[in-house]
């Protein structure tokens, strides 16, 4: 199959598997200023631009090559650091970047220079929170970081000062206006535009939703495959509201999912949540429903989605059914889903002003890390100080994403004090039978699970629940 | 001023090894490796790998014309395994095919059938067993057994310090060519091009002037190339001289982390007393250095963490003994400090073991012990500068330390469930390699006839900006702009027998070489305009800004000046040497004077511990470093802040777990965490200018000092957790573990491993596969 995208300035059509990684397919194109640095997706050395139509126009997001499949690059603008760079002048973030020393071996420096790109490209009030954010998944194992956050405040001011952007209608052209980036974008849109779907594929070996745990797990395997990449489907992205629910496509990725309002009013921490979970690289590419299906214990939008007490639509040859996401795993890895059958949707209830949600995570590395433990919580109050329902998640303790059903069963009606969650977590120890292994021994999983328990209260009932009272006997 | 490649880099166009375009006909290859890490090996079987498409030809030691050895110190380790696999990892064949990825698949249907023996994963357990690398060595000053007696107070413990991964970001690489005349290029990632030309040619059984290593960047060594990129080149070089076609062999960072050593893993006990004042009396510490399976760089690794022992203190009774003890892990290598910062987190460690026991604020025994001038350190050298006070001070006044102290006091008293913690770290570094003889080099100057200058000296360029130290040296000597002067890559027939790029003293040796070769020229030249200007004498002759100056007027330019000399057959090309002057060490009497100088230093951080979730913040690092005449500021900052944070996450997140079968649990990028943005702290770099009359232009090295800075960071979220458990429970005397990384794990478990398991269980409970270097002694 054909995969035809614009890589640059360059229309490409090719006929390398689709499973191929984008990374290996710029490098073997001789653009070189993509580096591999360690295939998991964790270093961001081969961070590319993807610029992807809607409403006529190109929205770019920052990926790692190394978890995309070429085939997911049909109909889009691919963007290498050879494409953003101008014919002579260093464009004023590559200034910024030398100015302040924020390159020392140069290794990881493209990869960077891709990040703070997507970073000046976004419509967002550039800001060093959103700075970070936006170069959060590269690694510099030379500079500390300092210099090319002194790079960004200058970049931030830049761009703060400059009243041709504010005004833009149209961003793209501003920037090329100010040898932010070359001319030739701005006509990408329309030559992207023009590039023929292509249909879903049959006979297919494995699906590819977002790829950024696949390709860690069977990188080596996919290329020689048969794919299909859902992202060509369309119906599985997108979300809609019926009886107060919330139905979202199991393809919406991570920071898509944040981005919807009734998301973020029914859990008004979710950008500190997803700074957690992943890179804005990574969040820009794993999916929901990838998330689910892959039925890691430790997956982290899962526990956040069964402490929303989801329902999963699953589709096999135009039949839907509907499962409590609770019931859809089986055992460690392994899920409810039939052979060909593909997880559609996800719903859950919006909650009402006596909801509460809350999400904890303890990982090796603060942020960008996979959990030791994670766990969601969500609460419906009867009153300020009583719990009707509560649906704790936890993962990293068992076989599977967790719902804790004794806990929550002993939660319902109660009133949140100190004694209650003292006897309760008591209860949720013996829901879980965590292992050791190299994110940390089962004891400190037992403890981490009591803490990040406690945490959920002493985080939404400040005023009433206090750690060190939780700790007295 | 900037990095000189910064503009390249930030435009991709870089290039490393495998970013060239490919030679016609290149084959790729890749290494079979051993799965277990100690067995004897009793049969291959490549009949699979074989068979696959594309697959060329598999080498193993049979292949091997000359001699299969690659120990750069002690001869025991061989390029490709004969009979016994020492660690999980260990290169048993090489595996060459058409592409990098069928490589990789044949390596993966390699067989080898092994009888598999006990592997030993701890360096006590070697040490134990008498397992050596070499003979243990031991340092004495003054007389530590009968100094116990004036001791007033007197504290026993150990540590355990865990090994560091390089994570260059550029894995081991090399691309080896084939020429005529049975030559050989290897264009290779390493920081020593002559280990590799040298180990080379033994291998391919060749006189080294066939052998030629050309080097133009790293993306990052730190150690971790100076002499574990040779076996890459030389595995390369097998190949590609046997097949007569390029070969090129690319690590992934898989095989990268399993097959290639780190940072020691070290263990310690330790013993120290101090007097009334607070004055050191007497220190004893055992070292025991988990060398990996073979010798590689770990006996110089290990004089220099005897060297840093006693780190910024005077202590007149001491006795340290050191031992490599090989286990079967990869043989571990250098790393940025090299040794040097697990003997300081020792000291540092035993000092904060007695500051617990009073109840006192661990900088006031850091403050008053630390080395004046004249005080002599273990080894016979003694502090020849009065720095490590001056430091301090200025940090104290710098950074207000006492308004810091009060803010973080009255913090901990108003929050139960955060603290926080302020820690000191003084340092005292030596520069020099500590074997004598390596600290010489050469530098090549050519200047054209168009007044372009290209250097070529034995410094590889790994980020740390020496191309464009030495650019600034040639720049002030010839008096031209930076951008008349070009630096070459590294290569062997450029400059031959070079040092590695490595002991902080690449900048010092190659910009000291630098300046002489532009001297030789200038001299040249200076006599040349002599005879032809008139005024002119060789003494009122000066190279400023591009023109030459005749008594202070302004005469030919630097480009007239280069032609005219050209023309009446004057040399433009000199090859400067260097040997550091005044340096020797007696390894009988273990005494001399190894360093040219110290580099001094201290840090100032501050952390915040959430003492519920067991997580942290390293805060605000606060640094007054003792940076000699500076070179070129965003060079030397860059160094500074890098080091530091390399140092911080060696001290925090970083962990290589091991299981007691030998395997590095922590292989991938997934599950080792180094820092990233949100883990670096906030900066507060003060560089005090000094003059160096040793170093090139007054300069002092600044490549590994900085790092161990970070070993505050320890310190200071363990005050932080001291604060809350004198909170929490007033009545728990229980200490915390000298037990580096501080994952968050080790946190939550120290603080509340009581409170849920009822009683103070090991970290790791019993019957468990327990994570090695955490806490194993229970």
């Amino acid at each position: 199959m054909q995969t035809t995208f614009w890589l640059n300035n360059t229309l490409v059509s090719t006929d390398e598997s689709p499973g191929m990684l984008l990374l290996d397919f710029v490098r073997k194109n001789a653009l070189k200023g993509t580096k591999e640095g360690c295939k998991e997706g964790d270093c961001g050395a081969c961070t590319l631009l993807v610029g992807d139509l809607k409403d006529g126009k190109l929205h770019y997001d920052a990926i790692t090559s190394c978890l995309m499949p070429l085939g997911d690059a049909h109909a889009k603008h691919i963007l290498t650091v050879e494409g953003l760079s101008l014919k002579d002048n260093l464009s004023p973030v590559q200034s910024a970047m030398v100015k302040f020393g924020g390159s020392q071996c140069g290794y990881c420096t493209p990869g960077f220079i891709m990040a703070m790109s997507s970073f000046f490209m976004s419509e967002e009030e550039p800001s060093m929170d959103t700075f970070k954010r936006a170069i959060s998944g590269n690694l510099c194992r030379c500079t500390g970081y300092a210099s090319i956050l002194r790079a960004g405040e200058e970049i931030i001011a830049l761009l703060k000062e400059n009243d041709k952007l504010e005004q833009a209608i149209e961003r793209i052209p501003a920037l090329i206006d100010l040898e932010f980036l070359p001319p030739y974008l701005e006509n990408m849109a329309a030559k992207v535009a023009s590039i023929d779907a292509q249909p879903p594929t049959s006979n297919t070996d494995i699906f590819i939703a977002g790829g950024t745990d696949l390709y860690v797990q069977q990188g080596e395997k996919i290329p020689s495959l048969k794919v299909e990449i859902l992202n060509r489907i369309p119906e599985l992205k997108g979300f809609r509201i019926e009886d107060d629910n919330l139905i979202v496509g199991a393809l919406t990725d991570f920071e898509a999912f944040g981005r919807i309002s009734h998301v973020r009013k029914l859990i008004p921490n979710i950008d500190n949540f997803l700074q957690l979970i992943a890179s804005l690289p990574i969040r820009n590419r794993a999916t929901l429903g990838g998330n689910i299906v892959n039925a890691s214990p430790i997956g982290d939008m899962t526990q956040i989605l069964l402490a929303l007490n989801s329902t999963l639509t699953l589709t096999l040859d135009g039949q839907n059914r509907d499962l409590a996401m609770a019931d859809f795993f089986i055992d460690y890895k392994k899920t409810d889903l039939k052979k060909g059958e593909i997880l559609k949707e996800i719903r859950f209830w919006l909650g009402d002003d006596k909801t509460r949600v809350n999400f904890e995570k303890v990982s090796k590395r603060k942020e960008l890390d996979i959990a030791t433990v994670c766990s969601g919580a969500r609460f419906e109050l009867d009153d300020t100080h009583t719990i009707g329902k509560a649906y704790i998640s936890l993962g990293g303790v068992f076989a599977t994403p967790l719902l804790l059903t004794k806990t929550n069963a002993f939660l319902a009606g109660k009133t949140i004090c100190t004694q209650t969650i003292q006897e309760s977590a008591e209860i949720l120890q013996s829901e879980i039978s965590p292992i050791s292994d190299v994110r940390g021994s089962k004891n400190y999983k037992r403890l981490l699970a009591r803490q990040l328990y406690f945490a959920h209260f002493t985080s939404l009932f400040p005023d009433i629940i206090h750690f060190k009272e939780l700790l007295a006997s | 001023m900037k990095h000189i490649d910064a503009p390249i880099h930030v435009r991709g166009e870089s290039l490393y090894v495998d970013d060239v375009p490919a030679p016609e006909g290149m084959l790729h290859a890749a290494i079979f490796g051993s799965p277990v890490a100690h067995a004897k090996i009793k049969s291959l079987d490549f009949s699979q790998a074989l068979a696959l498409e594309g697959c060329v030809k598999i080498f193993t030691h049979v292949d091997i014309s000359g001699e299969n050895q690659i120990g750069a110190i002690i001869e025991d380790e061989p390029a490709l395994a004969i009979d016994d696999l020492h660690f999980i990892g260990h290169p048993i064949a090489v595996v060459v095919a058409r592409s990098a990825d069928i490589a990789r698949q044949a390596a993966r249907l390699c067989q080898v059938e092994y009888e598999v023996l006990k592997p030993i994963v701890h360096a006590r357990e070697a040490h134990d067993k008498g397992l050596f690398i070499a003979p243990p060595r031991t340092f004495s000053i003054g007389d530590v057994e009968n100094a116990w007696s004036d001791c007033y107070l007197i504290v026993e413990g150990e540590c355990e310090i865990g090994g560091q991964e390089h994570l260059y970001l550029e894995t081991n690489r090399t691309r080896a060519i084939p020429q005529d005349g049975n030559k050989i290029v290897l264009f290779s990632s390493t920081q020593s091009p002559y280990a590799v030309q040298k180990t080379a040619a033994k291998i391919l059984g060749l006189p080294e002037h066939l052998v030629e290593v050309d080097v133009k960047r790293l993306g990052g060594g730190f150690g971790g190339k100076e002499d574990q990129a040779t076996l890459w080149a030389c595995l390369a070089a097998l190949a590609a001289h046997d097949l007569k076609r390029p070969v090129e062999l690319v690590l992934n960072r898989v095989d990268d982390m399993k097959m290639t050593g780190k940072r020691h893993p070290y263990s310690a006990d330790f013993k120290i007393g101090i007097d009334k004042d607070y004055k050191i009396i007497a220190y004893d510490c055992e070292m025991f250095q988990n060398s990996g399976s073979a010798a590689d760089l770990s006996t110089a690794v290990l004089e220099r963490s005897l060297f840093h022992a006693t780190n910024s203190y005077f202590i007149p009774n001491a006795k340290i003994y050191a031992a490599c003890c090989r286990t079967n892990l990869h043989p571990h290598t250098a790393f940025r400090g090299f040794g040097g910062p697990q003997a300081m987190f020792v000291i540092e460690s035993a000092i904060s073991a007695l500051a617990e026991k009073l109840d006192i604020d661990r900088s006031e025994i850091q403050h008053i012990n630390l080395l004046k001038k004249g005080d002599p350190l273990p080894y016979g050298q003694c502090a020849e500068e009065d720095q490590a006070g001056k430091l301090w001070d200025a940090a104290i006044e710098g950074f207000d330390y006492a308004g810091r102290l009060e803010k973080v006091n009255a913090f901990n008293k108003n929050n139960f469930d955060i603290k926080k913690g302020l820690a000191f770290m003084p340092i005292c570094f030596g520069i020099s390699f500590t074997k004598t003889f390596f600290n010489q080099a050469s530098a090549l100057v050519h200047i054209y006839t168009d007044g372009s200058v290209s250097i070529s000296t034995g410094g590889i360029e790994m980020g740390q900006g020496v191309s464009t130290n030495m650019m600034h040296f040639a720049s002030r000597e010839l008096g031209i702009s930076l951008d008349r002067i070009r630096v070459e890559s590294t290569n062997t027939t450029r400059i031959a027998n070079m040092s590695p790029s490595a002991a902080s003293a690449t900048s010092d040796l190659n910009g000291n070489a630098t300046i002489l070769a532009c001297t030789q020229i200038r001299e040249r030249l200076f006599s040349f305009a002599a005879s032809q200007l008139e005024g002119a004498t060789k003494d009122n002759l000066e190279l400023k800004d591009g023109y030459l100056f005749v008594a202070g007027t302004q005469s030919w330019s630097w480009e007239e000046l280069v032609i005219n000399a050209y023309l009446e057959r004057i040399g433009l090309s000199a090859h400067g040497f260097y040997a550091t002057p005044n340096v020797h060490f007696d390894t009988d009497e273990e005494k001399g004077r190894p360093f040219a100088y110290h580099v001094y230093g201290t840090a100032l951080t501050e952390v915040t511990v959430d003492c519920l979730r067991g997580r942290y913040d390293i805060d605000w690092v606060g640094i007054t470093h003792g940076l000699g005449r500076p070179i070129n500021p965003v060079v030397d900052l860059g160094q500074i802040e890098g080091g530091l944070a390399q140092g911080i996450g060696w001290m925090t997140m970083e962990e290589l777990a091991y299981n007691e079968d030998g395997k590095l649990t922590s292989h991938a990028l997934s599950t080792y965490k180094a820092p990233d943005v949100f883990s670096a702290p906030k900066y507060d770099i003060q560089m005090i200018v000094d003059d160096n009359p040793v170093g090139p232009h007054g300069s002092k090295a600044v490549g590994e000092p900085p790092l161990m800075y970070g070993i505050g960071a320890f310190f200071a979220i363990r005050d932080a957790m001291r604060a809350f458990q004198k909170d929490a429970d007033p009545e728990n005397k229980s200490e915390f573990a000298f037990d580096a990384p501080l994952t968050p794990e080790k946190v939550l478990m120290d603080l509340h491993n009581d409170t849920m398991f009822a009683q103070r269980t090991t970290r790791d409970g019993p019957g468990e596969t327990s994570l090695l270097f955490l806490n194993t002694k229970g």
